[in-house]
């Protein structure tokens, strides 16, 4: 299992990588893409299929306009052109959780293509590339019976649910990214932070990497050093969270260098990506599966949006991304290196929700860069799934904000939040984390100290205000951090300088 | 596997689809072809080959080709959920089934 | 009662000379007595049919009936998607498989009021022209009963000519409908492609599949077409827009007047390979036309004679992926590989596509598996798709020289059960004369011509109209009939001797 794996640096001085992804995104349309199956996620297994989406003999697809309209919004949000004229393909391999053995998707016309986007990697600009977005339906649900731990090897058997077949997939495929070098486990993960976000302004999927909603998929090759070539490619999956996509590039660079480094030689093949040990294991072997046997899908007609309905849509597109970045860090106010990690932690739009529920700019970016970040990536978990959100962290700075609490003990907040404790201010009363600022509890507190430290208490005496830190540290040491810190000054220097 | 049938069209060129070709072909289609099966179906599918393959040339490359006798595009559906089936009605037909899903032997490749 | 058409049963209906119980109850008697010869039913269901008759005489009675034909019983091709009855398509493969829903031809009759009386016969999967090929043992023709009734809907044909049923649904692909009406002396008509609702068809060639009557008169099947036709939203390849006036059509023929009417006969569909009692039929036939009023024409079609080959690789190719779905994973057969510990999903699929699809089906999808297949797709598939541009060219040029195209249906009358099972290109040049239609997707209609001199058996006349002009069909189709039935004293299943004998043994 373990594999050898070349230095990153060393990688890179003897080779090139060669890059591409495949992002699908699920649409979260209200019905499915060719019947009026609903779409919810976690639904009681196989209750949302009908003869169409279980391929029950005889069914017979119906396209979803809302599904092509999806479709052709994110093809225009990557600049792409659209096509006049295109039809759904069958992609014909047999797989248990796909119902008919094919999947209905697009082949050489697909809807959207010849796209763009820039994309934005520690203050410098780089162009992916886009080389088709194309419509296509989602699988079924496996679950693994027997054997070790729900694993498809070694299972007894398996069961299928349904609900998520016929399920609208947009498939996001670029050209292959070159010249990329050092920077391309980043780029991979700015492309698909991004994309994700671009995802989430049009509106049109949940965009929950950790659901499924967005599915990267990244092709890596590498060819010798400045030999401009193309190598062979792998093709891992199942990658599922934005920091596993800089990880799985790297990894892949560093396992490919290694190989071909000892004279080997790269299988074609698919690997899976595993987020729990941070390395890709062997998949399935591409022996028959290239021949799809792709054909025009005869039960449905082409699609040839008119361009008034493409213009049209043109209208419905959010803001660009970057005329929007540079909008939102000149009314916020950030520095250049601040709206960069923002991005790049991936929380451009959290922020933008937490200042839209009531934070400052400031406030919202502390958060989510400190406390979440950190949390993020010490639960190896996205972001955007912690299962604090926006308004969340808004609350938590408004009670901040209102002297409820302090920063210190917003933490414990946070820990609540992810513990599920309920609403901040639901944490705050059941953990007994409001600040004290109530004379009596304050004042006995402030004596306590005094008197155990007689020494600090004669310096203030003298004049020496500056010394009353230490007596503050010592009364909120006692109060668990709770204590209102500028009260507790008042009172020290009410009871020891003679003007108090 | 075929030799190229001839440019006017006619075919005089012999196509033949060996056993081990149709072994190829019954292996992508998923059926378990017997010796005696595929000894059976290699010579009588040569045979339609040689014969449908006569169509190679008649159309030339300006000839659009119709996927339906009538031309129609943009048959969509509303983005509104319908009612489906009932998971019992689902599961009616299944082979076997367990925990309200389809029951199936093991799976031993990965997804594509 | 039973020899009644449709139409004269719909009038008994209504001048409460007889009820739909008793109807219903008449048929699945027939059943009972010849369809242990005919074999054209794979299920019946008298129970559903006579509830389903008892509901429509309790509407007759309350003065709420549905339409023309409510009451009358139907028998439906097992190739359309009956909840709660089984279907199999002819093959073991689903075997047992009941659908948890209608198809939308299905609901139309159950909607109009037609008791369903079971599922007829048919080649496996729709694949073939005898009927032979069905996993349950072939349908007889009931003019000689060693004789095929035609295929792949000769369970549907065959029904309608023994009188097990007055009406009946079939499918046509290739001429699954018009040929069995051929050569069992029955009318049969495909109509235009999304003319009638593919929803729970269980498709054969998707572009190529359409559901339409089969019946004994003209009349009756354009009763049945304005019953299951017109516009579906669940297929995404039916036409929006309404039918044309097929029954009035069908009456106004009936007075046996086309004056005016420009017949195009072509070339390409007739002579060498057709059998001189079927051509004699077809030229009589012409010869009444012209008596009618009906001004002949010769027309060409060049590229028909590439219409077999084009059509036996864009069938395959799509049969192939549509026959996929049957793995043994969500419904139907499952078969276990022998001598395999714990078989994997993959082994139990091929397994079970071994078991449960016959030869005819094995060969065709492994001919559509490599016709699709990378390196081959533009020469076969491609190319196919092309040719049929050009057959619809020869189409449009002929219709517009002529309303209506016209040949035999068929080029010989039945065949001996087991004479062709062989030897599959003999089989597929039964639908020489129909393929053109399909691929083209124009409507088309088989109307008995007589009996062939050499065999006393049943021929059919072919008429095909341009695409959504199926009235065409029902004039012509039933000005012949009138026409006909004068010369013969009646209509010609009044000859079909061959029960009543089998009965008398």
């Amino acid at each position: 299992m373990t594999e050898t794996l070349l230095s990153f640096e060393e990688s890179l001085e003897r080779f090139d990588p060669a890059m591409g992804l495949e992002v699908h995104v699920e649409l979260n349309t209200n019905s499915k893409m060719f019947c009026g199956c609903p779409t919810e996620f976690g639904a009681e297994p196989n209750t949302q299929v009908c003869p169409t989406c279980l391929g029950l003999p005889g069914a017979m697809p119906v396209v979803n306009r809302t599904g092509v309209e999806s479709a052709i919004r994110i093809g225009l949000a990557l600049n792409c052109r659209i096509a006049e004229w295109c039809r759904f393909a069958r992609k014909n391999y047999f797989y248990p959780d796909m119902p008919k053995n094919f999947q209905t998707s697009q082949y050489d016309e697909p809807i959207a293509f010849e796209g763009f986007m820039d994309v934005d990697v520690d203050g410098e600009t780089f162009r992916v590339e886009i080389e088709r977005a194309h419509m296509e339906e989602d699988t079924g649900k496996s679950l693994h019976v027997g054997g070790a731990t729900g694993r498809i090897h070694g299972a007894d058997h398996s069961l299928v649910d349904y609900n998520r077949a016929g399920i609208p997939l947009i498939e996001i495929v670029t050209k292959p990214i070159l010249g990329a070098r050092e920077k391309a486990p980043q780029i991979a993960k700015a492309y698909v932070a991004q994309l994700r976000e671009l995802i989430v302004a049009l509106g049109v999927s949940d965009a929950r990497m950790d659901q499924g909603s967005i599915r990267a998929d990244v092709n890596l090759s590498l060819s010798p050093k400045g030999d401009g070539g193309l190598g062979t490619r792998t093709e891992t999956k199942n990658v599922n969270s934005l920091r596993s996509v800089e990880r799985a590039v790297r990894y892949e660079m560093q396992r490919h260098a290694a190989i071909l480094a000892g004279g080997g030689s790269i299988l074609q093949e698919t690997r899976h990506w595993h987020e729990d040990t941070g390395i890709t294991t062997s998949g399935r072997e591409k022996s028959d599966a290239e021949d799809y046997r792709y054909f025009p899908e005869p039960d449905l007609v082409p699609v040839a949006p008119s361009r008034e309905w493409v213009e049209e849509l043109r209208g419905t597109l959010p803001e660009n991304p970057t005329v929007k970045r540079a909008r939102l860090q000149a009314e916020w106010g950030y520095s250049d290196l601040e709206m960069r990690d923002t991005v790049g932690a991936g929380a451009l739009a959290l922020v933008e929700q937490t200042i839209a529920a009531g934070a400052s700019p400031q406030a919202a970016r502390k958060w989510w860069l400190s406390e979440l970040a950190r949390r993020a990536n010490d639960t190896e978990t996205d972001i955007a799934a912690l299962g604090v959100g926006p308004a969340d962290v808004a609350a938590v700075q408004a009670l901040v904000d209102a002297g409820t609490i302090n920063d210190k003990l917003a933490r414990q907040v946070f820990e609540g939040l992810y513990a599920g404790e309920g609403s901040p201010e639901e944490i705050v009363a059941a953990r007994g984390l409001a600040i004290v600022s109530d004379d009596g509890a304050l004042g006995a507190a402030v004596d306590s100290a005094i008197a155990a430290n007689p020494d600090v208490a004669d310096k203030i005496r003298d004049g020496k205000v500056a010394a009353a830190g230490a007596l503050i540290g010592a009364v909120m040491k006692e109060m668990r951090g709770q204590a209102d810190a500028g009260r507790v000054r008042e009172l020290i220097l009410e009871k020891l300088t003679p003007a108090g | 596997m075929a030799d190229a049938p001839g440019p006017d069209g006619t075919s005089a060129a012999r196509v033949e689809i060996t056993r081990d070709e149709v072994a190829h072909l019954a292996d992508l289609a998923r059926i378990d072809l017997s010796d005696a099966e595929l000894d059976h179906l290699a010579p009588q599918l040569s045979v339609i080959l040689e014969s449908v393959a006569s169509i190679t040339g008649v159309a030339g490359e300006d000839v659009p080709p119709t996927s339906h006798a009538l031309p129609m595009s943009n048959v969509m559906r509303e983005d509104v959920v319908v009612p489906g089936l009932s998971a019992e009605q689902a599961l009616s037909g299944a082979p076997a089934s367990e925990q309200q899903r389809f029951s199936v032997p093991r799976i031993l490749g990965d997804e594509q | 009662m039973i020899r009644h058409s449709a139409a004269e049963l719909a009038a008994a209906l209504e001048a409460g000379e007889t009820t739909s119980v008793a109807l219903t109850r008449a048929c699945l008697d027939r059943i009972a007595e010849v369809d242990g010869s005919v074999h054209a039913f794979l299920h019946v269901d008298a129970e559903g049919a006579l509830a389903q008759a008892e509901a429509s005489d309790a509407r007759r009675a309350a003065g709420e009936t549905r339409g023309p034909l409510d009451g009358i019983p139907v028998a439906v091709k097992d190739v359309l998607a009956t909840e709660g009855l089984p279907t199999t398509c002819g093959s073991r493969i689903l075997e047992g498989w009941v659908p948890p829903y209608d198809a939308t031809v299905v609901t139309r009759l159950r909607e109009a009021g037609l008791p369903i009386l079971g599922k007829t016969n048919m080649d496996e999967f729709a694949m073939g022209s005898s009927t032979e090929h069905s996993a349950y043992g072939p349908t007889r023709n009931p003019w000689d009963l060693d004789r095929i009734p035609g295929g792949s809907g000769g369970g549907s044909a065959a029904a309608v000519a023994a009188f097990e049923a007055p009406l009946a649904v079939g499918t046509d692909t290739g001429g699954s409908i018009r040929q069995p009406g051929a050569v069992t002396g029955t009318v049969g008509v495909k109509p235009t492609y999304g003319g009638v609702s593919r929803y729970g068809l269980v498709a054969l060639a998707n572009s190529l599949d359409q559901a339409g009557p089969v019946t004994r008169t003209v009349l009756d099947s354009a009763l049945l077409h304005e019953v299951i036709g017109g516009h579906d939203p669940r297929d995404s390849t039916s036409i929006d827009q309404p039918l044309p006036a097929l029954v009035e059509a069908a009456r106004a023929g009936a007075s046996g007047d086309l004056t005016g009417l420009r017949v195009g006969v072509v070339t390409e569909l007739g002579g060498e390979g057709y059998q001189p009692g079927v051509l004699a039929r077809f030229t009589e036939a012409l010869d009444l036309l012209v008596e009618a009023g009906a001004e002949v024409v010769e027309v060409s079609c060049p590229t028909f004679v590439h219409a077999l080959a084009t059509y036996y690789l864009i069938l395959p190719a799509e049969a192939s992926s549509n026959l996929a779905k049957f793995d043994a994973m969500r419904y139907g057969l499952r078969t276990w590989p022998e001598g395999v510990e714990s078989p994997s999903a993959e082994e139990v699929m091929r397994a079970t596509r071994d078991a449960g699809f016959g030869d005819e089906v094995k060969r065709r999808i492994i001919l559509g598996t490599y016709a699709l297949s990378s390196g081959y797709y533009d020469a076969y598939y491609g190319q196919a798709q092309k040719v049929r541009t050009l057959i619809s060219r020869d189409f449009a040029a002929a219709f517009e020289k002529a309303d209506v195209l016209v040949s035999p249906t068929a080029p010989t009358t039945a065949f001996r059960l087991g004479e062709k099972l062989d030897d599959p290109i003999a089989m597929y040049l039964n639908d020489l004369a129909t393929i053109p239609a399909n691929l083209a997707g124009v409507p088309g209609i088989s109307v008995p011509s007589g009996l062939a001199d050499e065999d006393g058996l049943p021929a059919g006349f072919q008429v095909l109209a341009p695409a959504l002009a199926d009235d065409r069909l029902y004039r012509v189709g039933a000005a012949l009939e009138t026409l006909l039935a004068k010369k013969w004293g009646g209509p010609l299943l009044d000859r079909a001797h061959a029960l009543a004998e089998e009965a008398a043994r």
